[in-house]
Formats: structure tokens, sequence, C-alpha cells
């Protein structure tokens, strides 16, 4: 048993020497070679999970492909700054009535012309609750969307109220209340515009997506081998392809897409596998991205929980999250693929202010004990977080159990669920009893996305069962304010004052942690964690 | 023999309807709540859950859904999956690419496996003999999957010889890794099984007999021992076929074979039953059919052996 526990160990010292020395040499990646405006590259990318229709897409596999294939009226920048495309301007006094102009001469792969009635009727198509939409919700804010998606039964109509055509060029947007940052939600994807040929046939439209996006499918969706897109020469939005196309590779794991971008074979990976965070700078050189991102993590409690629910509890909260030693964790067991947050708001997130957290957030043992103590210490003196296995979550929430345990004397145990699935399961039935882990990722990049899905009573992702009244009124007078700016310092007041009750404990802020092939140059990624495809350079072979 | 092969081909019916039905209740009791599953983070809207329930006839009863898939699978309905794909889609998509790899696999298990057994149980004890002895002994005690790491490590990233991947599932030649790596366990199960068999037969009277007639070697070799060696290989080899299909997944994993293991895997992840359980019926379909002619082959093999 000995003998053979140390043979593994022999082969695996023998593994890693190999790596280290396999890529120790030649990371030469000339970076201003001749670039082929035509040159097609490849990106890792999974088998999408539904028919490639805007508002029912959901995940990455088909979204990314999506994106490629349709713009919408407005999206983010590199930098996570919003701008327009299809449309001139969209314009509101009130958050309220919002009045969408335009651009002129837009058109989908197909030639037709994009007009208002593109948006209009993709949008009623979409919130239609016989039509059964996974996007559906991002409709809610337009006034009708009660009477189109009822919570039950059939609608009666097949039309939004709040949305009407003016001309070709314009149409007007009635929400049923303010939303300060609507604007800003017309980026995602369900409100791209759809051709009339959708409307004919969904089905084969799933198949063959017709869009006005910056590049157009080419040949057949290969299905869990590839789906391959080309530039669209007649496109008019600001970010011309500076190459000829892009081909979404399909891969069953991670670790056999790191093998091919290691080896050329795919071009670029927005996220290398686990087994590789700690190598993959070694084997990538400078063509390793390792940068911040719009997600977070945190390990949420259960407010409806009756020890935890308890008002005291918060002191408890406080203290545990002061136990957490997050730099060490982060540079020691994470290998800098996260930032120890300072807030539940990530750096790259517009509305974000250093500290958020305050004291609550840094590592203060001493004060730690104290506050657990005032709070009546943690129930029976033991905790779990629970987190779902098949994420790659194990390190970290063991490290946060060990701080808690060494800091606080609290018997801290980490307790795997095997899938996310199941976890969800659990989560949304309300059976936790104590922490879990509680994450999330941008819909857009601001901090009313994060603060008001998770902490509003009552919100779609509120998996605490938190409420307090004073924190649902700031948020509605943000969404009420004139300007995004007062907005956001609205909800910046908001984030701050979660530090008082502390429902969930900022651990991380997330990072890409990407890399490139040595066939293509200029590659940078946003603050979704998705490459500027647009902007990507293919060299000249 | 035409009542033999009649009797077992409806012997299959039952096998069929348990195993479906078995399946059916396991992919029904996985925890988690597949329609909800699809919304990811995000909360599920209750009007489109109930409506997508619906469609997919996950809102009757367990009994009622799975007679609903049977009489749909013989009308050639094997359903749809929550990606709104046909599942007959995927088993058309995924199965040629199995069956390719797994034949492959199968055809240098055969060739090479039967071959080196014959080698080495006709050179017992010498050098060759305990030289396979050794890789054989190696081949078995590592897992496939650090096989497969090694050679995707060393002939991929290393050595440069293929490409990390399968590029194109359909290509025999970038299969010929994935297949070496699939069967090299049978293969050496194969060989090992041949030397016993061979070594034993060697000193049978029948071998003696057809010395002292002085047939020629070939003949001696060929016919009167390969055959009879070959019995217990063959009920190894009939098995080891669909364990091949079947067993592809982490070899598909490593290699990025778009093949019957993956989607398999994506399924129960998601716990897509109809997709599950057509997949699996027809894996024990081939499993049915393989070790139906592989008793067959029984018959020609040994001459005593009569089926009636």
């Amino acid at each position: 048993m000995r003998g053979a526990k140390s043979a593994t160990w022999v082969a695996g010292a023998i593994a890693v020497a190999l790596t280290a020395t396999a890529c120790g040499g030649g990371s030469s990646s000339g970076n201003n070679a001749a670039v082929d405006p035509n040159g097609t590259y490849t990106y890792y990318s999974t088998e999408p999970q539904h028919e490639l229709i805007p508002t029912n897409s959901n995940e990455v596999g088909g979204g990314y492909i999506i994106k490629n294939l349709f713009r919408g009226l407005v999206d983010f920048d590199a930098k996570g700054k919003l701008r327009y495309q299809n449309a001139e301007s969209v314009e509101s006094t009130d958050n309220q009535h919002f009045t969408v102009k335009l651009k002129k001469g837009w058109k989908f792969h197909n030639g037709e012309p994009v007009t208002a009635s593109s948006f209009v009727d993709a949008w009623n198509w979409g919130a239609n609750a016989k039509n059964a939409q996974l996007n559906s919700s991002w409709f809610e804010p337009i006034k009708g969307y009660e009477e189109i998606h009822p919570k039950e039964g059939d609608p009666e109509t097949d039309k939004m109220s709040g949305l009407k055509v003016v001309n070709d060029n314009e149409f007007t947007i009635e929400l049923s209340k303010p939303v300060s940052t609507f604007k800003e939600r017309l980026f995602y994807d369900a409100f791209f515009p759809l051709p009339k040929a959708f409307f004919k046939d969904t089905k084969a439209f799933g198949e063959h997506p017709v869009g006005n996006g910056p590049y157009q499918q080419d040949g057949n969706w290969e299905h869990k081998v590839q789906f391959k897109t080309k530039k669209f020469a007649d496109y008019k939005g600001v970010d011309k392809p500076k190459n000829g196309g892009v081909i979404f590779k399909f891969y069953n794991t991670d670790d056999s897409a790191y093998n091919d971008l290691v080896s050329d074979k795919v071009d670029i990976m927005y996220k290398v596998p686990n087994s590789a965070t700690s190598k993959f700078k070694a084997d990538l050189g400078d063509r390793a991205v390792n940068e911040p991102y719009g997600g977070q993590t945190t390990i949420a409690f259960p407010m409806y929980d009756k020890e935890w629910g308890k008002p005291e509890k918060a002191k408890v909260r406080q203290g545990l999250s002061m136990a957490i030693d997050r730099d060490t964790i982060v540079k020691t067991v994470l290998k800098d693929a996260y930032d120890a947050a300072d807030g539940w708001v990530p750096t790259v997130v517009e509305g974000y202010q250093k500290d958020a957290c305050g004291e609550f957030c840094k590592f203060n043992p001493t004060k730690a004990k104290q506050l657990i103590k005032e709070g009546g210490g943690v129930p029976g003196n033991k905790m779990t977080i629970t987190f779902n296995n098949d994420g790659g979550h194990r390190d970290w929430a063991e490290a946060v159990c060990n701080d808690i345990k060494q800091n606080t004397g609290v018997n801290c145990a980490a307790q795997p669920r095997p899938t996310f699935q199941q976890v969800r399961n659990e989560i949304t039935g309300k059976k936790m009893d104590s922490a879990f882990r509680m994450a999330w990722v941008q819909d857009f990049p601001n901090i009313s996305n994060f603060i008001s899905e998770q902490y509003r009573t009552g919100a779609g992702a509120n998996d605490m069962g938190f409420s307090d009244p004073e924190l649902d009124k700031l948020m509605d007078q943000a969404n009420a304010a004139k300007t995004i700016e007062e907005s956001n310092k609205l909800y910046l007041q908001a984030e701050k004052k979660l530090t008082e009750t502390m429902p969930s404990i900022p651990l991380f802020f997330d990072h890409t942690l990407g890399g490139y092939s040595k066939n293509v140059q200029n590659v940078k990624f946003d603050t979704y964690r998705q490459a500027i495809w647009t902007d990507v350079e293919v060299k000249q072979k | 023999m035409g009542r033999y092969v009649a009797r077992r081909l409806l012997q299959m019916i039952p096998v069929f309807i348990g195993t479906t039905l078995l399946i059916f209740l396991m992919v029904y009791s996985l925890p988690g709540d597949p329609i909800k599953a699809l919304f990811g983070d995000k909360a599920a809207d209750p009007a489109t859950v109930a409506r997508l329930r619906h469609q997919f006839g996950l809102d009757q009863p367990m009994l009622t859904q799975y007679w609903n898939y049977l009489t749909g699978l013989f009308k050639g309905d094997f359903g749809q999956s929550f990606t709104g794909r046909p599942v007959a889609d995927l088993i058309g998509e995924a199965f040629p690419v199995t069956i390719r790899l797994a034949l492959y696999a199968f055809a240098i298990e055969v060739v090479i496996g039967v071959a080196l057994g014959m080698l080495t149980g006709l050179k017992r004890g010498k050098f060759v003999d305990q030289l396979v002895l050794v890789l054989t002994l190696i081949v078995i005690s590592v897992p496939v999957f650090v096989l497969g790491f090694l050679a995707q490590f060393f002939l991929g990233l290393k050595w440069q010889l293929i490409t990390p991947t399968v590029q194109d599932s359909m290509n025999l030649g970038q299969l010929t890794v994935p297949a070496i790596v699939l069967g090299a366990l049978s293969l050496a199960y194969v060989t090992r099984l041949t030397r016993t068999t061979v070594a034993e037969n060697l000193r049978a009277d029948y071998m003696r007999t057809a010395l002292a007639k002085g047939l020629p070697k070939s003949r001696r070799l060929g016919v009167h021992l390969m055959r009879n060696s070959l019995i217990p290989v063959v009920t190894f080899l009939g098995t080891d076929l669909g364990m091949l299909m079947g067993g592809a997944i982490v070899t598909e994993g490593i290699f990025n074979v778009q093949g019957v293991g993956n989607t398999l895997y994506r399924a129960i992840q998601t716990s897509e039953g109809p997709t599950v359980v057509g997949i699996v019926t027809v894996l024990v379909l081939i499993y049915l059919v393989s070790s139906l002619v592989v008793d067959l082959l029984y018959a020609v093999l040994d001459p005593r052996i009569r089926y009636a």
C-alpha cells in the first residue's frame, strides 16, 4: 500500500516536471505580425443547449453565438461603457416613457431592412406566455406584460400595450413603473430584433438564425462539433470585424480544450480549467490572460431559519466575515484567480466603490471573536458551507471554513452537494439551515444589477429570503432617479447598508482566466469575460 | 437453430421493457428539477415552467409518461430533448461515431490480442512471453483515464505526433489513438485469455493425435488449436463490444470525441429523461444482439454445441 502510494507521487512529480520543461521553450508570439483581414479563428465553446433564438438562449454556449449574429439597440464596449448600436438614440425624461430612434440602413443577413417592427414584434413574441421563452422575464418592466404573460392560462392578447410603432425608424416604450437602468438592460439578447422569416418557421430559424450582427452563419450548424460564422459585409455597427469570422468549436471538457489551446488547435479560450490555473501562465506566456470581470462569490445565510433569522445574528455574520483572511486565501489557495472582495459589487462594475463593506470585510480575528460573542454565538457553535461539487468550489470553501475554525473556534465544515441542480433545488426549496455559496455574474455592468437582484424583498435571486424594508425603499428611490449617476449613488448607499444586516458575506471577485493561441493577436476580454470578437486579428500564415 | 434464434429474439422484449422502465424510473428520481434548472442561477418564471412542463409531458404521472414514451417508441418517435431537438437526431449523430470508435478498438483488440495470445501461448516461458505478460499486467493495472491522459500528454503535447484532441470525430486516422486507449484493457485480457487456452490446448489429446496423423503445422494450429482455443475468447469479446460502447465515455471525454458517452453524460446531468432512455435503450439492444451473435458463434466453433 505504502509502496503504491509513493509510486503515484513519483509519477506525479515526473508529470509536473515534464509539463514545466515542455512549456519552458519558445513563447515567441510576435506581436505585430501581418494580419489577414479575412482570416477566421476558433473560439472555445460548448454545444448550445437550446435552438438559437435570442429570447430562449440563456446559457453561454448559445449566447456567444447569438451575440455575434445579432446587435441590439445598445451594447457595452470593452470598458463596460454603454454605446448605441442599432439605435440612433434612446430618450426618456422620466425613465418610464422611452422613445427609440433607429439608425437607417441596417439590414438583416438576408437583406431585409431592420425596422421598428423588427424589434416590437420580436419582443411581443418573446414575452408571450404561449411561446414559453426562458428569457421572457426580461420584458417584465414593459406595460402590458401581465396581460401577455399571465401567471396562469393563455394570454388574451399577443401585444404589449407599452410598445408602439411610430414609423419604420421609431417606436416608443412605456414601462409600468420607472426603471432607471432600463436603457442599460436593452443590451441583452432578449431585446434583439428578429426578421420576418423568424415568425414563419421558428424551428427552422433556430437552426439557421438570421440576425443583424457583424457575423452571419456560414454553412450548417454542425451539432456538437462547431458553428461557423463569417463576416457580414453589410454590417453597419461601430464595431466592424477585423477578421473574417469566428468558428465556435464545441468541447466536452475544459481540459481537452486547454490541451488544444496549448498546441494552437483552438485559438481563444475564455476560461482555463481548474487543473491548469497554476500552470497556464507558464504554458502561454504573454498570451495568458488574468483579469477581473463582473462576477462575485459570497456565502449567504438562510434568513428564514429560526436561529439565523434572529436580528442579533447580524453581529455573528459580521464577525464570521472578519475571521476570513481573504487576501491570504486568494494568494495561496486560489493562486490569484480571484480578488479579495471589499464589497458586494466587483471592481469592474459601474458604481463600484472601494471598501463598500468597510471594516467588516477586513481580516481582524480579535474583533471577529468579540462580535460573534456579542451576537450570542453561532447556533450550536457549528456551521457548514454548502456548495456544488461540480463547479470547482471545494478549495475555497474548505479554506474559508478553516479560517473560521482557527480564528473563532466555530466548528465549520465544507459540505459538498454532487450537482449544481441539487444545490439549487435545496436552496430554492428553502431547506438550508446554514451558510451556502451564492454567486452573481452581471447581467449588465451596473451596481443595481448586483444589489437589486439578490437583496430586494422577494427578488428572483434572493436565495436568503432576506428582507429589509429600508433597503427596498432606497432601491425604489434609486430606480426613480433622473440620472444614472444619482441612481448609482443611492445603490451604493444600499450596498453599504447591507453591512448592518450582513445577510451574505462577500468573499471574492472573479477573474477571467483565459488565453489565446499563436495564430491570433489583439485579444481582449470585456467585463462579461467575453473576448472582443470583432477586434481579434488573425495572423497571416 | 431457427427456433432458438426466434426464442432469443422474443426474450429481448421483456428485457427491453424492463431496462427502459428501470432507467426511466432512475432518471425520474434524480434529485433536482430539470425544468427549473434550465433557468440557471435565475429565478424560474412559474408560468413558463408550467408551460414547459406540459410541453415535455412532465406534468403527468410517472407511469403515464412511461406509457407515452413506449407507445411513441413503437411509432419510431424517441421523444424530444429539452433543447427542442428530436432524440432520434441525437442518437443518429452520436452512435455512428461511437460505433466507429468501438469497432476500431474491437478490431485492434481482436487482431493484436489474439495474435499476441497465440504467439505467447506457443512460446510459453520464453522471453517474448514474459515481456508480453509484464506489458499486459501494466495495462490492466493502470486505469483507462490515466492511459488516455498519458497518451494525450506525450503523443499530443510533448512530441506532437497527433493533435491533442480529435478534430474530426469521423476521421479514422484521428481515432487511432483513442481507439487504442479504449481497446487497451480488453486487448490485455484477450491476450492473456488466448495465451492460457492455447497453452492448455497444446497438450490436449486431439493435438497429439493430429501431430501423430502427420497433419501439417498450419492445419494443426490454424484449425485444431485456434478453433478450440477461441471459444472462451469469443465469449469475452461478445460482451466486450457492448462494454466498449458504453465505456467509451472516459476516452471520449479526454479526446473530445462527440459520441454516445458524452451525449449520455450531458443528458444525465440535465435529467433529460427521453435522451437518457433513448440512448441506453439502443445500447441495451446492441448488447443483446451482440451476445446473441456470440452464442450462435459457439455452434460454429464447437460442433458439439447444438441449438434446437
